[in-house]
């Protein structure tokens, strides 16, 4: 199975989410994987999918999380 | 989502009652709590500059940090970070400090100078709104200040332990620290409350990640309004708060309002510098300081841009006041348009150059089979 992969670790408010967006808007229909290390772009990141109509998972490991973001 | 947003506006109703309450106990009018001028307080109170009257250990401000490190090391937030950029960030949080005295306050108390009638707030307030909407096209174009890294302890713990000390040398008092006997300076809510207040915020803020300058961004970027409502909660509350508990100040209209100018072009041009700056920067000044206290030492390399920005305002005659705006400080903000416009073209050419990187961002990341 493919995945898309985006790496928003250490980036500063609202670059995750813009990166995710871009990642939505270009690879519809695939799942998506996105890399992060803090609380904040976890939630904003789920808050915009979400609202997209997207259903996400959060995985954690050791104070950096893993958001599947599906259709 | 219902019960998000319930959420974001009580956060902006305690501080905006808050804010209330500490004006009708003592600080000044339309400044319960302003991140910028208490920065300022601060710079003049460790004589950094001399303006006589504005010199202060504004307890609200070490409340922040303690309150924002005390909420992330009790939910396991507080991560020492940082590496990203720190110089181009002092330098926007120098200008963005120039910005919000020429305005004359950050945009919190922007909010709260709108919700005691102050119309100058409102076109203040439209400049800020201006100045996200460039700063929106800068990240658009893929303006980033990089990537933060872990970093040792010391650096983390930074910000915390200079607040630690700042309360020190507030209630040690010693003769080196100035504090104005008139002014805005001396005009203070007890100083256990102040703190109590600044902790009370610093650690909700912690929790919610409220932002002035996100609240807008993600309302024109991404449609999301969930800041806003924090926005709209410190505006409807402080409006309430004002009107209970400091009924006689409020004034509706632009002339005579408190430490306030009506030089609308000045009003617009110094938020708006404050606006676009605070995008680029990733945060306000409010919320570059809940950063601070989390282990954020990008966030804390901000800060004393701000506290930079603060002391040469002062110094060299930029800074506004109920008389207007000085000749110095309108030159200030048009040097800080066109240094944060060079950082912001400098930047997104980096970026374009780089082009690994810029790939992964414009397609929107890497294709991984497994």
């Amino acid at each position: 199975m493919e995945y898309n992969l985006v790496d928003a670790r250490g980036r500063s408010c609202p670059e995750p989410v813009i990166m995710t967006k871009k990642a939505l808007d270009t690879h519809s229909g695939r799942e998506h994987r996105v890399l992060v290390d803090s609380m904040v772009a976890v939630e904003n990141i789920k808050r915009y999918a979400i609202n997209q109509g997207y259903s996400v998972k959060v995985e954690e490991q050791e104070q950096e999380f893993t958001l599947h973001i599906k259709k | 989502m219902k019960k998000l947003e319930g959420k974001m506006i009580a956060t902006g109703g305690i501080i905006g009652i808050i804010a209330a309450l500490l004006v009708k106990f003592g600080n000044p009018v339309n400044m319960g709590v302003c991140v910028a001028c208490f920065f300022r307080d601060i710079a003049g109170g460790l004589g950094l500059h001399r303006a006589q009257v504005v010199q202060y250990l504004r307890p609200e401000i070490p409340g922040f940090i303690l309150g924002s490190f005390g909420m992330a090391k009790a939910k396991g937030e507080f991560k020492s970070r940082g590496g990203a950029t720190p110089l181009i960030r002092f330098i926007l949080g120098f200008f963005l400090m120039v910005g919000a005295l020429v305005f004359l306050g950050c945009p919190l108390r922007m909010i709260l100078r709108l919700a005691n009638g102050d119309l100058n707030a409102l076109v203040g307030l439209v400049g800020y709104a201006a100045g996200i909407a460039v700063g929106i096209e800068f990240l658009k174009r893929g303006f980033t200040l990089g990537k933060s890294t872990a970093q040792p302890a010391a650096s983390g713990y930074t910000m915390p332990v200079l607040a630690l000390g700042i309360l020190g040398l507030l209630i040690a008092a010693p003769a080196f620290v100035f504090f104005s006997e008139s002014g805005p300076g001396a005009m203070k809510a007890p100083m256990l409350m102040s703190l109590g207040a600044g902790l009370l915020i610093g650690a909700m803020l912690q929790r919610t990640r409220l932002c002035t300058a996100g609240g807008f961004r993600d309302a024109m970027l991404i449609k999301d309004f969930h800041y806003l409502w924090g926005l709209i909660g410190i505006f409807v509350f402080a409006l309430a708060g004002n009107l209970v508990f400091n009924f006689e100040a409020f004034k509706l209209g632009f002339a005579g309002q408190p430490i306030a100018h009506t030089e609308h072009i000045w009003n617009f041009l110094g938020m708006a510098l404050a606006g676009v700056t605070a995008v680029l920067l990733g945060g306000c000044p409010l919320r570059q300081t809940i950063l601070a206290g989390e282990g954020d030492s990008d966030a804390a390399v901000t800060i004393l841009g701000l506290i930079a920005g603060a002391a040469f305002a002062h110094n060299f005659g930029l800074a506004a006041s109920a008389n207007g705006v000085p000749l110095n400080g309108k030159i200030a903000v048009i040097i800080g348009f066109i240094v944060v416009l060079i950082i912001g073209v400098s930047v997104v050419q980096h970026v374009n150059r780089q082009s690994i990187a810029t790939r992964s961002k414009k397609e929107g990341g890497a294709s991984v089979g497994i």
